[in-house]
């Protein structure tokens, strides 16, 4: 099995301050993979370096065996950032569609996928209201149809799940898991949420740029003889529980 | 294909902001036309002087120069006379030798009848000499303009530079704000995101952008043109090309300095420090009376350039040639902000 994302003795720091410090990892394909950290611990510059939108002072970032930053390569690459980076005035729909044409889909395609990743997030019904008179939760949902909407090979969502509803977000879930399971996608996310922490193949501990430990969640809770991954998260961070 | 998605973008999200459309086609009318009202306003009322011992001759030549003459008893205090008449000045005459006592509210209006008592006291020695004067009271001369004419105001002249200013402001304000606000709200980073080049971004928003400030330049100028009926000496196409060029330099001065701007508010800064001297060296101020430094200062600026070239077109009636190097410094002016642009993009894709 080839590796989809290969990561190393990358360090990067803005000013005196050393956001990520010697990091090193891999990612096979076909994996869902999850960063959990605390805030500030790096995690989303890691994750943008992975989109090119940052650049490793030393150290190397792969993606598909090509080395980041790489224009073309965002075909491949499906990222949803942080904070929903939506236009307002426009509908659900027209949102979708721009994002669509920047991809270069066609036309029918485009039809298709805006149908599919609409569906998929729920918000097939709303698609021809603007997104200003969306909930905060749609707004997320719609970020994320947008992420998946050129069918990238690699999905790399920046905390996918807030602000969305236990219920939704199962579905969410299973769908990624279908993602990964039938479509072979690999997915890389950063959560907060032990219990979304549960659901991913390998994690990564993230802490003061550095990663402190990683392993399958079952690995991870032997290894600090944890009963459950928030034990783990609060002992890797020096927290005696 | 990209840049095309980016355009469509554009026209919709601006379509559906009717306050910002209003801004940008009907507020530059609203101003024009109250200027065209406020230079071209009705006649002021003829100033008042006071005439102590003035000889019927120099007060009928004061007449037809449009002053009303009030004979006076005496001056006495100058100030309370002028009050208690309601009076612009005071011409005393004490033995041939004329005084004049001015009011001085309004500089200007005092300074235009100084000027007139003193035209009017001169035509009054040569009447002596019988040497012929016109109906006026002027000496007999024919007089040629070459450009405009008898009627050319100084709204004649201001109007072309009005013209490029409002292109200028709007298409400034209107395009560092939409970018700005693509910035904040994360949307420029997200696009970045994608494999979009930097070149097709900028392609796509002076384009976007570009088809709302050929809609303003082609309404400011077919309304200054038509329903103000401004002097257009030259060609309506000269004039058209112009304030493209100005708008396309004023559209990627905004977006670069939308850069540098944190907020809306930070934005609107940039007013006073970009665009409020811009005016000053457009030619609304005489440039000719500034230090050297000054006018080297005015070289700098991208409106001096455009008001020159519109001045050339509408009041001296110049044809291509007469603008050509001013074009050429707009289309530089261009071209400079627009690489700078493609460079400050860097910092959202290394």
């Amino acid at each position: 099995m080839d590796y989809a994302v290969q990561v190393d003795q990358v360090s990067k720091s803005y000013g005196h301050k050393a956001v990520l410090d010697n990091v090193s990892l891999q990612i096979r394909e076909g994996q869902i993979y999850g960063l959990i950290g605390p805030s500030g611990a790096g995690k989303t510059t890691l994750v943008k370096m992975l989109v090119g939108m940052e650049r490793a002072d030393r150290g190397n970032v792969t993606v598909l065996n090509e080395t980041m930053p790489n224009l073309e390569l965002l075909q491949e690459i499906g990222y949803m950032a942080q904070s929903d980076a939506l236009y307002a005035e426009l509908t659900g729909e027209e949102n979708l569609s721009f994002f669509a044409a920047l991809f270069k889909l066609g036309k029918t395609e485009r039809k298709r996928r805006i149908a599919y990743a609409a569906d998929l997030v729920n918000l097939s019904g709303v698609l021809n209201k603007r997104v200003s008179a969306y909930s905060g939760g749609m707004k997320r949902r719609l970020s994320l149809a947008i992420a998946l909407i050129q069918d990238p090979r690699i999905l790399i969502l920046d905390e996918p799940t807030v602000g969305i509803d236990p219920q939704l977000r199962l579905s969410i879930w299973s769908e990624l898991q279908r993602l990964k399971e039938v479509e072979g996608k690999t997915i890389i996310v950063t959560t907060h949420v032990m219990d979304e922490a549960g659901r991913c193949d390998v994690l990564a501990m993230v802490r003061d740029g550095r990663i402190l430990t990683s392993g399958t969640p079952q690995e991870l809770m032997a290894h600090y003889g944890a009963s459950n991954l928030e034990e783990v998260f609060l002992q890797a961070g020096g927290i005696q529980v | 294909m990209r840049t095309g998605a980016l355009i469509v973008r554009i026209c919709r999200q601006m379509s559906r902001d009717k306050r910002t459309l209003a801004l940008l086609f009907v507020a530059p009318l609203l101003i024009l036309t109250l200027m065209y009202y406020v230079f071209n306003g009705g006649e002021a009322g003829n100033p008042r002087l006071g005439a102590v011992n003035v000889d019927l001759q120099l007060a009928q030549l004061l007449e037809k120069a449009n002053i009303d003459v009030v004979n006076v008893e005496s001056a006495g205090d100058a100030a309370d006379t002028i009050a208690e008449h309601d009076l612009d000045g005071i011409l005393t005459n004490a033995n041939g030798k004329l005084t004049l006592a001015l009011e001085n509210g309004d500089p200007s209006k005092a300074k235009a009848l100084q000027m007139k008592i003193g035209q009017a006291a001169v035509a009054r020695s040569l009447l002596a000499m019988n040497v012929p004067l016109t109906d006026a009271g002027e000496i007999g001369m024919e007089t040629h303009y070459v450009y405009g004419s008898v009627d050319s105001t100084f709204f004649d002249v201001l109007s072309p530079i009005l013209v490029g200013f409002f292109v200028f402001f709007f298409v400034f304000l209107i395009s560092g704000i939409g970018l700005l606000r693509e910035r904040t709200t994360g949307t420029l980073e997200r696009l970045m995101s994608t494999p979009i080049r930097r070149r097709e971004v900028l392609t796509g928003y002076l384009t976007g952008y570009g088809i709302f400030a050929v809609i303003q330049t082609v309404i400011v100028v077919l309304y200054a043109i038509n329903v103000l009926d401004l002097t257009l000496a030259g060609s309506i196409w000269n004039v058209l090309l112009v304030n493209l060029l100005l708008a396309l330099v004023a559209l990627s001065l905004g977006i670069l300095l939308s850069t540098f701007a944190a907020s809306e508010f930070q934005m609107v800064q940039f007013i006073p420090i970009v665009v409020v001297p811009q005016v000053f060296f457009a030619g609304i101020l005489p440039l000719d009376g500034m230090a050297d430094w000054l006018q080297a200062l005015g070289r700098i600026m991208p409106l001096y350039y455009a008001a020159d070239a519109l001045k050339g077109i509408m009041y001296r009636g110049e044809g291509f040639g007469g603008i050509f190097v001013d074009l050429l410094v707009l289309v530089g002016f261009a071209a400079i902000f627009i690489t700078l642009n493609v460079l400050a993009l860097k910092r959202y894709r290394k």
